[in-house]
């Protein structure tokens, strides 16, 4: 536990320290959902039918757009060989860097989405199911998005690649995300949806520190 | 298994096959559309347009065939460094993603006559159209290394993942659609099928998988002959150089 710690507290410094990386993943959350009401027109009930699925979209984007700092870096200046070689699960050390990744760009996305609702028309009902889905997608979203990162090193144009390999995987995280915050608008209950989320979270969690770290031996090979 | 790990003797294996599974495609291939497009009866309901299905289902059904054997055969290269499973694997992915194409193509133009549009958001199209692009992200994959063995390790990995999460994606569409169901469109779903459309179904079927298999080997044999088609330049390049 302390090895998961003390790289956790690495990659925050690391995030802390460079900076303005994780406002800008909110500010092109911001910004991608602002661009919504010129695209559609600015009538409240048509931003509100659609506001669920505009703020699950973007925050999706936004969370894919961060991947490429996860592994990027260290596999660039080589500390990423050494992580390989550590005396430590490589696992561990993946599952500490996807939660410093959602701790930087996931949690920030929470925070905003409530006032992006707002922006959006959408009806207070919906907002703590909002809340509670991207608190049980977006560390999902990171998970997942860790193995395309994971395997893209290297590649050439890894940062178009990298969303044609996981955005087909996220799809299902986008149906139950913006399919609960709908139910709880319509009146119906959301459990089922945020338990299924759970779920993908519960299932994302082991194949993606799994599948990540094959991704990140086979890269330093 | 291992044996034919020697290139040369899959070699031979293959050009000994080839030309019975060739036969069998064009045999099988043409009675079933005999069968399926002039002998059997046109559908009470759908008319003559029903005979896209002798397409349109065997392709999606390789579709996915195409899709578990490039798994299983990634999963082979990855657990045993086996070297034809790379090249099966990476010579599946532009048959399969062609038999997803044309099940998507056909089930447009089977749509317009029957729904009265060229597409729905209907559960099966949408779940062929997501496996589409995780055809293309592998393909992409693979071609995005400058040393083609890594690009086949990382896509190999990709592969599994992607298997593991096509039935999450069909049960989440499948949940999808039905929550958004749109009210005109209704399917009356696949009532027991008469025989006579039946065997030719089974024939295309069969002789759809035949063609993959014949293309199969014809595609590891070309990209067995390129490889060693490029050892043979480097050592002329080298040898010159003497």
């Amino acid at each position: 536990m302390s090895r998961f710690a003390l790289m956790l507290h690495r990659e925050l410094r690391l995030a802390l320290r460079q900076g303005s990386d994780s406002l800008m993943v909110v500010a092109f959350f911001v910004l991608a959902v602002v661009l919504f009401p010129f695209g559609v027109g600015p009538e409240p009930n048509v931003l509100e039918r659609v506001a669920a699925g505009v703020l699950w979209v973007n925050a999706l984007l936004a969370s894919m757009l961060s991947l490429d700092r996860l592994y990027q870096g260290d596999y660039e200046d080589g500390s990423l060989e050494l992580l390989v070689l550590a005396p430590a699960p490589l696992e561990l050390l993946v599952a500490a860097k996807v939660a410093a990744h959602w701790l930087t760009t996931g949690l920030p996305l929470l925070l905003a989405a409530p006032l992006l609702a707002i922006l959006m028309h959408m009806n207070p009902e919906g907002f703590l199911v909002l809340e509670l889905s991207l608190l049980l997608g977006t560390p999902a979203l990171s998970l997942i998005g860790s193995v395309g990162a994971a395997l893209v090193l290297g590649a050439r144009r890894g940062g178009v690649l990298l969303s044609l390999l996981i955005l087909p995987l996220y799809v299902p995280i986008l149906i139950f995300g913006a399919g609960a915050i709908d139910a709880a608008l319509h009146g119906f209950p959301a459990n089922s949806h945020l338990v299924i989320l759970a779920a993908l979270l519960l299932g994302a969690l082991p194949l993606g520190l799994f599948a990540s770290s094959a991704a990140l031996r086979q890269a330093t090979e | 298994m291992q044996n034919f790990a020697n290139p040369g003797r899959f070699l031979r294996l293959a050009e000994a096959l080839i030309p019975w599974f060739a036969w069998a495609t064009a045999i099988l291939i043409a009675v079933g559309l005999y069968l399926g497009l002039v002998a059997s009866p046109a559908d009470y309901q759908q008319g003559e347009s029903v005979r896209i299905m002798y397409v349109h289902v065997p392709s999606a059904w390789m579709g996915l065939f195409a899709y578990t054997s490039m798994a299983v055969a990634s999963g082979v290269a990855l657990v045993w460094k086996h070297p034809l499973a790379d090249l099966a694997a990476k010579a599946t992915a532009p048959v399969g993603a062609a038999f997803t194409f044309l099940c998507l193509f056909s089930g447009s133009l089977w749509g317009k006559p029957m729904w009265g549009t060229w597409w729905v958001w209907d559960a099966r199209l949408t779940s062929m159209l997501i496996l589409l692009f995780l055809y293309l992200g592998y393909m992409a994959l693979v071609d995005a290394f400058d040393d083609p063995t890594r690009g086949a390790k990382a896509a190999a990995i990709l592969a599994l993942v992607g298997w593991v999460n096509v039935p999450i994606i069909k049960f989440s569409v499948d949940w999808w659609n039905t929550l958004h169901q749109p009210a005109s469109v209704s399917r009356a779903g696949m009532p027991t099928v008469d025989k006579a459309m039946l065997i030719p179904l089974l024939l295309m079927v069969v002789g759809f998988t035949t063609y993959y298999v014949t293309v199969l080997l014809l595609r590891i044999k070309s990209e067995i002959l390129a490889s060693r088609i490029r050892n043979l330049r480097l050592m002329q390049v080298h040898g010159s150089g003497e």
